[in-house]
């Protein structure tokens, strides 16, 4: 090995151990319904920390806790409900007390844009011209449980049931309903407001628990710091303005 | 009464799964076996050109294609839309739909074990039974595909494990309806997505024995195995 060689590999060697002091790369898996805050939320972020990197895993809750457990290298976890959260709780994944809810929002049932179907509320949606309607999978993605609850306690459950099409996340539903798959479906007020031109809110279904986010750190993060940094971040004033301007309320 | 077992989710789906890899495989067996032949005895322009075309599933992810279905069949596709308003048909959401997005993506297993097959089919066998008076179908149906046939069969068999393993193209124009449209394979990713490590348990295990068992059969099958006189 020539003298100039080693120096390099030294030289390189040196860099890479010092980087994480200046640059921590920081994931975050968040529910699907956070996406475009969460992204512009992070690009804040990166502005105000140089050097800090923050990377999106964004799906269903569920799913992110499953990963989670599973043993993906996640820092910042945030769910779209605490049903999630507490699963992940319970399997001691969470930085014990960084448990936070940041954020509320509410659920809506929505229509395709150009639908002429009569609707005015969950109820309309018994009547037989309504032949698809599209919630999450409630086994997997808190949308649906919120839709399965609110349904079941106005009494509706039984009556639309065969008409669900399951989605793997409340963006999926989304899709569906801005595409005109489906008649109807079940979405949170923010992602209806992503596609106003595409699709029509008909009316805010109340839900029996309110739609909370919570955020915790992850017990196993390799860099705790920057972490905390951005799930403070996320509470902060700042974020929590980039929030509001996607029409999540205060939590 | 039927047994319990067969009315709990896995064996639904495990069901549901055969089903549309059966009908995939039929459609695709047709299919197959015509462009298989078009394609190993035809001269014509753009022979290869459309060999590649139809090969493209094999090779393209099943979102994309998922994707070109979605827009072709949806409701607001230009088939989607004309079997709405022509025949009252809808096919996302359904188990067609499921077959459909099977079929297309095993096809190229079939056509390329077709078209080998036809290629090694000894011509001068079908001169004679033309000269002994039999019609070009009589001839095909006689001589032809009984030669090719285990060339076929294999590809057949390998088209059927694929479609009873597709899932992405299925997702995207099927959906996930548990006992509707929810086969093997998105009951295994529900199954995960949702925690589920015991439904997935049964249910891969499930999927990998019906793989094994196709693939010995289609083993068996391979023309090199079999004496050839």
């Amino acid at each position: 090995m020539s003298r100039l060689t080693v120096k390099l590999s030294g030289a390189i060697l040196l860099s890479m151990a010092l980087m994480p002091v200046w640059a921590a790369e920081v994931t975050v898996s968040a529910a699907a319904s956070l996406s475009n805050a969460f992204k512009e939320i992070g690009a804040a972020y990166e502005k105000q920390h140089a050097g800090d990197k923050v990377q999106f895993n964004f799906a269903a809750s569920d799913p992110l806790v499953q990963q989670i457990a599973k043993g993906a290298p996640v820092d910042v976890f945030a769910s779209a409900d605490q049903d999630a959260m507490d699963k992940a709780e319970n399997l001691k994944l969470l930085a014990a007390g960084s448990r936070r809810n940041f954020a509320s929002n509410t659920l809506v049932l929505i229509k395709p844009a150009e639908s002429k179907l009569a609707l005015a509320g969950p109820r309309d949606l018994a009547q037989a011209a309504v032949q698809r309607i599209t919630m999450g999978n409630p086994a997997s993605v808190p949308a649906g449980r919120y839709t399965q609850h609110a349904m079941e306690q106005a009494g509706l459950w039984n009556g639309i049931s065969s008409k669900l099409i399951y989605g793997t996340s409340v963006r999926q539903c989304l899709d569906y309903v801005v595409r005109g798959e489906v008649d109807a479906g079940f979405v949170y007020a923010t992602d209806a407001a992503l596609f106003k031109d595409k699709v029509q809110v008909v009316a805010t279904v109340p839900t029996e628990t309110p739609v909370s986010y919570p955020i915790a750190l992850i017990g196993t993060s390799a860099q705790p710091q920057a972490a905390r940094q951005f799930a403070e971040f996320v509470q902060s004033a700042a974020g929590q303005a980039i929030l509001a301007r996607y029409g999540f309320g205060r939590p | 009464m039927p047994p319990t077992w067969l009315a709990e989710p896995a064996w639904i789906a495990l069901r549901l799964s055969l089903k549309v890899a059966l009908w995939a495989t039929l459609i695709d067996l047709v299919l197959g076996i015509a462009f298989g032949y078009l394609l190993a005895r035809k001269r014509f322009a753009g022979r290869e050109l459309l060999d590649a075309l139809l090969t493209l599933p094999m090779v393209m992810p099943p979102t994309v294609l998922g994707y070109y279905l979605l827009v072709l069949i949806g409701r607001h596709g230009p088939l989607g839309a004309w079997l709405q308003q022509v025949l009252g048909i809808q096919l996302i959401f359904t188990w067609q739909a499921a077959v459909i997005a099977a079929a297309v993506v095993a096809f190229p297993l079939v056509l390329k074990g077709a078209r080998a097959a036809f290629e090694a089919v000894d011509t001068q066998l079908e001169q004679a039974a033309y000269v002994l008076g039999l019609s070009p179908f009589a001839v095909f149906l006689r001589v032809t595909l009984p030669l090719a046939w285990r060339g076929v069969l294999g590809g057949t068999l390998l088209a059927f494990a694929r479609s009873m393993g597709e899932f992405g193209a299925t997702l995207m124009v099927a959906g996930s309806i548990p006992g509707k449209t929810q086969t093997l394979s998105i009951a295994v990713y529900e199954a995960v997505q949702a925690g589920q490590d015991d439904t997935a348990n049964l249910l891969v295990l499930i999927t990998s024995l019906v793989c094994v068992t196709v693939l010995v059969s289609a083993n068996k099958l391979t023309p090199n195995r079999s004496v050839q006189a």
